[in-house]
């Protein structure tokens, strides 16, 4: 789509061809669409390659018994799996989002801190290499999961330092991309673009750069305690010294739960534009929706005991965790019940963005539910570290933030490319997806309702036969991503111009004030916002 | 996509979705629900998960019915023209509140069932688990009973890599070599911990999931409501054998397990030091007397079946181990060495490696194990007496 905009460009724009062109571009540019485009094709192949290891543990429980890896190498797939999907794919993808998008929406010529924006992307590539890498260091690569509890993780070898340092440089992109956001967002807007005008999209990231400021760090600050431990003889999580390995699961999940929120607020930013779109009517709520993001970032800094219910904690931390979960429930309802407002009494057609949108609504709140269901501590209890809980993360992360990327790349193509998708092959590819993902994922409800333990490469007969579905459906999800790949390079292939607004009901800046594709330069005149 | 797509869609699928929904029923193995629950806590679990999934099973009933209505008559081909209202304070608030009333209203049984399950009070039984890489121990604090429990499925019928494996017994991976048992209708207090790294005791039948956490102890408890065999295995990811450690918990009529306990008393009578602990089933027989001196075949006789139980996962039954992770002991020079050093090994583990303590086997089993290795495969070195252990363990 680079090339394509690249080209495009300089029909728009001849006085600005003095950038550098070829790898230079890349590695030098300062513009906030070269490095969403760079942050999105990064995503995008970190999608592919924790989906190969997702198809690889599939593969592997297709059937009991142990037929293509050892148990070992198996626990090394399903952390980097977890891994490289949440840091590696869904946070850069966002990112990507961002970049593309918030200068846009808020009328503003770039973001903030353009030369550090280009540190914050090449800083995320070493650290995908170092994880990546570590798989083929002695040893193997980290085989913990991915929540990184000690002591396993003491046990491991040089895999493990490599993980912490990935770790570390990828927490420090994240803080510099969200300073960036933050301060683009607050003091680049165009006159009349009040915060309570801004997009949805751009208010649902100002609240995820918050969240990561606040919780970066706290990993951080885990991994480094990892890390002395391992090396400099500390002992904050060994017993034996006078640590405590709670206390890992404690620091981590504060981090941890907040992380979830930063992979799903700007979803809902995202649906929060294609929804009104495609209804042809604005959003309903839009004040609400602000207050029950806030809300939801808020709550998420106060729930993180109900991952861990298991440690045995007291009754009152148990009580606390369980009520504090539960509340979540209540902004995200009123989130759910919005969209629905907004489709209510609209006039609705169902291009691909709609139908992953709507997708996302339905199995997002599936998640939602399950969700609930292992808010209620005793049955949490029953259900921690089975399947049910690996469906409903997925249902949360793949239906939920994985969708809504999706929605939103079939969105903005024309804005980011000039051209437009193929509708066909774009419907294909939602259908294929929505069901593959179903039969990959909704017999893991059974599974761990059954007593299934997750991360294990083998398992009881009685597990059998919806193991074999979920990884019947896993190989059709898996696969029809590649048609994702397929429809986006026929886009920027194609020669169906995209008009400066193909969505009737789209009315956001970089749709009303903008050509398509944007020019690589946009709003050095701000727009007045009225 | 028109409407025409969607119904063709769905009339083609449904032939499809039926007979995989009588498939379903046919067999057994298509579980949709909880196990069913064999302790009063495993029915309150079962009870709560099945108010909440009520609840939102008619949210999603209702909603998505609104949802789905909306999408196929508010849409702009059946001619669709777009109202302009964006708010309603009233339908807001209203939303906002049922929501928290509905919850308000399933917190409070659960929080019922929370109370009780933290209340290990007053326990007719205490049996402390302890979570080894990978093998449980099970103290029986007032009996003096102490065994190991490990996984008895043979790896013939897991390794299929090179050839299909053996045809896989019926409780493939949840069977072990000797349960926990328990009387039922008693009620059994767990104290939970770890040697090594965490694990998590989880028996769904039982309503526990409880992490054993090196360095520290916890508590939970449960009551068997009737005589049977309750299976489960770890639940917290423990390194490589994590999906090799099934927990199995028979429950006895009182006068059965009384008769269980004189049973295991008289197999060994050391079981109350604090050292000995009673052997896994095959050694069970001649692990008495640490003091006699053992024959070089009978330590490797039965230093073959404690590597087959303990060993064998990372070290192979090859000896070649799969370095660099699980170093070889053939023609290793622990295995080929000085004895001194090897039991140093095998009794307190390596810092930072995969290599656990085994102290919790016993001395015959230990001297055993390690003769095995020094004189297996192509190592030459001599055996060690359990006497020598014994020694070692002292200092």
């Amino acid at each position: 789509m680079s090339a394509a905009t690249h080209a495009q460009d300089h029909a728009h724009h001849d006085d600005h061809a003095h950038h550098p062109t070829g790898i230079k571009r890349w590695l030098f540019t300062t513009n906030h669409k070269d490095i969403g485009t760079m942050y999105l094709w990064f995503s995008l192949a970190m999608f592919f390659t924790g989906g190969v290891m997702a198809l690889l543990i599939r593969a592997e429980l297709f059937q009991p018994g142990l037929q293509f890896v050892n148990p070992e190498f198996f626990n090394s797939l399903t952390t980097v799996h977890g891994l490289v999907m949440v840091f590696g794919a869904i946070m850069p993808a966002w990112v990507g989002f961002a970049n593309w998008l918030i200068p846009m929406q808020v009328g503003a010529a770039d973001m903030a801190f353009p030369r550090m924006n280009n540190w914050s992307f090449w800083l995320v590539v070493p650290a995908a290499i170092l994880l990546v890498a570590s798989f083929f260091v002695p040893g193997g690569a980290a085989a913990s999961g991915w929540t990184l509890y000690p002591p396993l993780i003491i046990q491991q070898g040089i895999s493990i330092d490599m993980t912490i340092l990935a770790v570390h440089i990828l927490g420090a992109s994240s803080i510099m991309g969200s300073i960036n956001i933050i301060t683009t967002i607050l003091n680049l807007r165009a006159p009349g673009m009040t915060l309570m005008k801004m997009p949805l999209f751009v208010w649902t990231w100002l609240i995820t750069a918050y969240l990561l400021i606040a919780v970066m760090p706290v990993l951080a600050g885990a991994v480094t305690m990892l890390l002395t431990d391992r090396h400099f003889g500390t002992s904050f999580f060994n017993a034996a010294g006078g640590g405590d390995p709670t206390m890992f699961m404690h620091i981590f999940w504060f981090f941890g739960h907040p992380e979830v929120y930063i992979m799903i607020l700007p979803a809902f930013g995202v649906v929060s534009a294609i929804i009104p779109a495609f209804a042809r009517k604005p959003l309903f709520g839009y004040a609400s929706m602000v207050y029950a993001t806030a809300s939801i970032a808020i709550l998420s800094f106060i729930v993180w005991g109900h991952h861990m219910f298991t440690v045995g904690m007291p009754a009152a931390g148990q009580l606390f965790f369980m009520y504090a979960t539960m509340l979540i429930a209540v902004p995200t309802g009123v989130k759910v019940f919005n969209w629905i407002a907004t489709m209510w009494q609209g006039s609705m057609t169902f291009e691909t963005p709609m139908l992953f949108s709507i997708g996302f609504i339905c199995l997002f709140t599936i998640g939602g539910f399950s969700g609930l269901v292992l808010a209620i501590t005793p049955v949490d209890i029953t259900l921690h570290n089975t399947y049910y809980v690996v469906a409903h993360f997925h249902y949360v992360l793949v239906s939920g933030a994985l969708f809504s990327i999706f929605a939103g790349i079939y969105f903005w193509l024309p804005k980011f490319t000039g051209k437009m998708y193929s509708e066909k092959l774009g419907k294909l590819h939602f259908w294929l997806s929505v069901i593959g993902f179903n039969i990959a994922f909704f017999p893991q409800h059974f599974l761990g309702l059954a007593g299934m333990p997750r991360r294990i490469p083998d398992y009881a007969l009685q597990f059998a036969e919806w193991n074999m579905w979920s990884s019947i459906g896993a190989f059709i999800f898996g696969f029809s991503q590649l048609l994702f790949l397929y429809n986006v390079i026929e886009c920027i292939r194609s020669n169906r111009k995209a008009a400066d607004n193909p969505w009737e009901g789209a009315d956001t800046l970089e749709w009303t004030h903008l050509p398509s594709p944007a020019p690589y330069h946009s709003f050095e005149t701000a727009p007045v916002v009225k | 996509m028109g409407l025409d797509m969607i119904r063709k869609t769905i009339r083609n699928a449904a032939p499809a979705v039926a007979a995989l929904v009588m498939g379903a029923t046919a067999n057994a193995a298509y579980d949709v629900d909880i196990l069913p629950p064999a302790s009063p806590i495993a029915q309150q679990i079962y009870d709560l998960h099945w108010a909440i999934m009520w609840v939102c099973i008619v949210i999603f009933v209702v909603v998505f019915g609104a949802m789905f209505y909306s999408i196929f008559k508010h849409r702009k081909s059946a001619g669709a023209k777009a109202a302009h209202f964006h708010e309603n304070t009233t339908v807001e608030v209203i939303w906002t509140v049922i929501p928290f009333l509905i919850l308000v209203g399933m917190a409070y049984p659960a929080t019922k069932t929370v109370l009780e399950m933290k209340d290990a009070s007053n326990p007719d039984l205490t049996i402390k688990v302890t979570a080894y890489q990978w093998a449980w121990e099970y103290d029986y604090l007032q009996d003096g009973v102490k065994f190991n429990s490990l996984l008895a499925t043979p790896r013939a019928q897991i390794e299929e890599w090179q050839k299909k494996g053996e045809a896989k017994n019926p409780d493939y991976l949840l069977e072990v070599d000797n349960p926990m048992v328990v009387p039922v209708g008693k009620k059994v207090r767990l104290l939970v911990t770890a040697n090594d790294v965490i694990h998590g005791w989880y028996v769904p039948q039982l309503g526990i999931n409880q992490y054993g956490i090196p360095g520290f102890v916890k508590d939970t408890w449960f009551k068997a409501d009737k005589a049977g065999t309750y299976r489960g295995q770890c639940s917290q990811i423990c390194g490589k054998e994590h999906g090799y450690m099934p927990i199995v918990v028979v429950a006895k009529a009182p006068e059965d397990y009384a008769k269980w306990v004189k049973e295991q008393q008289a197999k060994n009578p050391q079981a109350a030091a604090p050292q000995q602990v009673a052997a896994a089933a095959p050694v069970a027989a001649v692990a008495e007397d640490p003091s006699r001196k053992w024959t070089a075949d009978e330590l490797k006789a039965a230093g073959e079946k404690v590597y087959a139980a303990n060993c064998v996962a990372c070290h192979q039954a090859t000896g070649k181990g799969m370095p660099p992770a699980f170093p070889a002991l053939d023609g290793s020079k622990v295995a080929t060495g000085a004895k001194g050093p090897q039991i140093a090994l095998v009794l307190n583990g390596k810092q930072g490696t995969a290599m656990a303590s085994f102290s919790r086997l016993t001395d015959a089993e230990l001297a055993a194990v390690i003769t095995y290795t020094r004189t297996a495969w192509g190592n030459k070195a001599g055996e060690v007496q359990p006497s020598e252990v014994k020694a070692a363990r002292k200092g």
